[in-house]
């Protein structure tokens, strides 16, 4: 077993062999390294064949026509090019957008930017699960509502929203529908059309693929129009204009074909794995699990240990990789906003980790990263004095504190 | 982000942790931050007749370098008269350890917690 271990797999997964073997033919002068705009030679064509054939990988993972699909440089350009796009595109009908509180930055910033702009923005809170409160997105829809955009799944804790109930809500009143599913392909099924979707934001690097590449779903019927954000030879249908980077598609289209054909049984193995960390963590004492525990993808487990601080505990597993929604990572003082959002006192928001898992974690793997954190928890409890005041009985709420 | 190997000694093997009686007459409590500020030190000193501080204990809750500050407060508070022991500065806490500017809070705190350490003891004794 090597150390450190990689747990980190939502913030970015290793490139699947397979595709890196793949990605390496479109480079040399032996490969195919042409630019697919170019018409007139072999080089060119052979070159758009290639990213012809990946934009049917991509669209076929979520059920949509290859026309439907725009080449991007990630997930954050295609968020984007989404919102921005439609929100300048569609202003005449309505300047009101509705997202939610716990969405990616990419989203929040984009419509943050929007409200400078003079549009007006609601950001929903979620349920203490994580999920959205449809009735509560439905009473924030107004006349004036342009596009909805909320995330499949969520990047620290994992829960799935139900965009299939959210489409039917938004297309029965002609309001677009943006799904980041960054997060999302190659682990939850994603269908466009019985979903209801319009507008979605997808990533190569988060399934197996290369960073720096990314795509946006734009639906044909009823079309979508989108104002570019990118201006130039007027690629992508002239919404993203820019020379294609070859190697970068082909690598995201075999990412996402061998994500089509493995996702049931790498959900059905990731699963295994998780329940056996959760298993091996849930009977410590004050162990708190973020978001939903069913309604979430296979890969994730967002764990408070109450009492302990994020970024001391990080520290003490180095031997793993993992993420925290701790203050000091970001080095601001601010607990993770997602956690904030749900409601979690700031001591859970501030002791959380991110356990994220894939393709390449082993069994192995799991039973050290139990044994570690097991011992790691204890030892820092064991130097906290919230735990000894928990321990006593006092209640940390009724307690005044010297905030800094 | 890079510890200092100082830091990572006092991490790895913190000095000094425990509690002392908190009622104790001789004993001064210095607790300061807050959970919500993602630390919270807990400093105790144990003084004598000759007003010397004899022992400390501290417990932290917080990141590496908060812990450390404390841990490394306890073995320089020991042996200083209680005046001594609040001429300790942040700075010097932070020079010792080579905190990185967005730590330096950490030493800020641990200064804060000898000054209180300090006023609970004599407080106590006015009574």
């Amino acid at each position: 077993m090597k150390l450190p271990i990689y747990m980190d797999y939502s913030a970015t997964t290793p490139v699947d062999p397979r595709v890196a073997e793949i990605m390496c033919s479109y480079l040399t002068p032996d490969g195919k390294f042409g630019n697919p705009a170019s018409r007139s030679h072999r080089f060119g064509w052979d070159a758009d064949d290639a990213v012809e054939e990946s934009r049917n990988q991509v669209a076929a993972l979520i059920n949509a026509n290859p026309k439907e699909i725009v080449w991007t440089s990630g997930a954050t350009e295609s968020d984007n090019l989404a919102i921005k796009g439609a929100a300048q595109f569609y202003h005449r009908q309505g300047k009101h957008i509705v997202t939610c509180k716990t969405e990616h930055k990419a989203v929040l910033d984009t419509c943050r930017q929007l409200e400078r702009e003079g549009f007006a923005v609601t950001y929903l809170d979620p349920e203490p699960s994580g999920l959205i409160d449809l009735a509560k997105l439905e009473a924030a829809l107004r006349d004036d509502t342009i596009l909805v955009s909320i995330m499949h799944v969520n990047n620290e804790i994992g829960v799935i929203q139900d965009i299939a109930a959210i489409g039917e809500l938004t297309r029965s009143r002609k309001i677009l529908l943006h799904v980041d599913a960054a997060q999302s392909a190659g682990k939850v099924p994603i269908d466009t059309e019985t979903m209801k979707i319009d507008l979605l934001s997808l990533s190569a690097h988060k399934i197996y693929g290369p960073k720096g590449i990314g795509a946006l779903y734009v639906r044909r019927k009823p079309r979508v129009r989108l104002e570019a954000q990118m201006h130039g030879g007027g690629h992508e249908r002239g919404m993203r204009s820019g020379t294609l980077a070859t190697h970068q598609i082909v690598g995201m289209g075999e990412a996402f074909r061998i994500a089509r054909e493995e996702m049931a049984s790498d959900n059905a193995r990731i699963l295994g794995l998780r329940n056996r960390l959760w298993s091996g963590l849930s009977d410590l004492e004050e162990v708190y699990l973020n978001g939903h525990l069913e309604q979430r993808t296979v890969g994730n487990l967002n764990v408070s240990f109450a009492y302990v601080e994020g970024e001391s505990l990080i520290m003490a597993l180095k031997d793993i990789a993992v993420s925290s929604g701790s203050a000091c990572t970001s080095a601001s003082l601010e607990p993770s906003y997602v956690l904030r959002a749900l409601g979690r006192e700031d001591e859970l928001a501030h002791s959380s980790i991110r356990f994220t898992i894939g393709r390449f974690t082993t069994e192995e793997e799991i039973d050290f990263v139990v044994d570690l954190v097991r011992r790691q928890v204890l030892r820092l409890r064991e130097l906290s004095p919230l735990w000894d005041m928990f321990k006593e009985g006092v209640d940390l709420k009724s307690v005044q504190w010297a905030a800094h | 982000m890079a510890y200092s190997d100082k830091v990572l000694d006092h991490y790895e093997n913190p000095r000094n942790v425990g509690m002392l009686d908190k009622e104790s007459k001789n004993v001064g409590t210095g607790m300061v931050g807050a959970p919500a500020c993602g630390d919270v030190m807990r400093l105790q000193i144990q003084v004598n007749e000759n007003g010397i501080i004899e022992d400390a204990k501290f417990k932290t809750y917080g990141c590496g370098s908060a812990i450390a500050s404390s841990s490394l407060l306890t073995e320089w508070v020991k042996g200083k008269t209680l005046e001594e022991a609040q001429k300790i500065k942040n700075t010097d806490i932070a020079e010792e350890l080579a905190l990185p500017p967005v730590k330096v809070h950490c030493s800020v705190l641990a200064e804060d917690a000898i000054r209180a350490a300090v006023e609970d003891f004599t407080s106590k004794q006015g009574k």
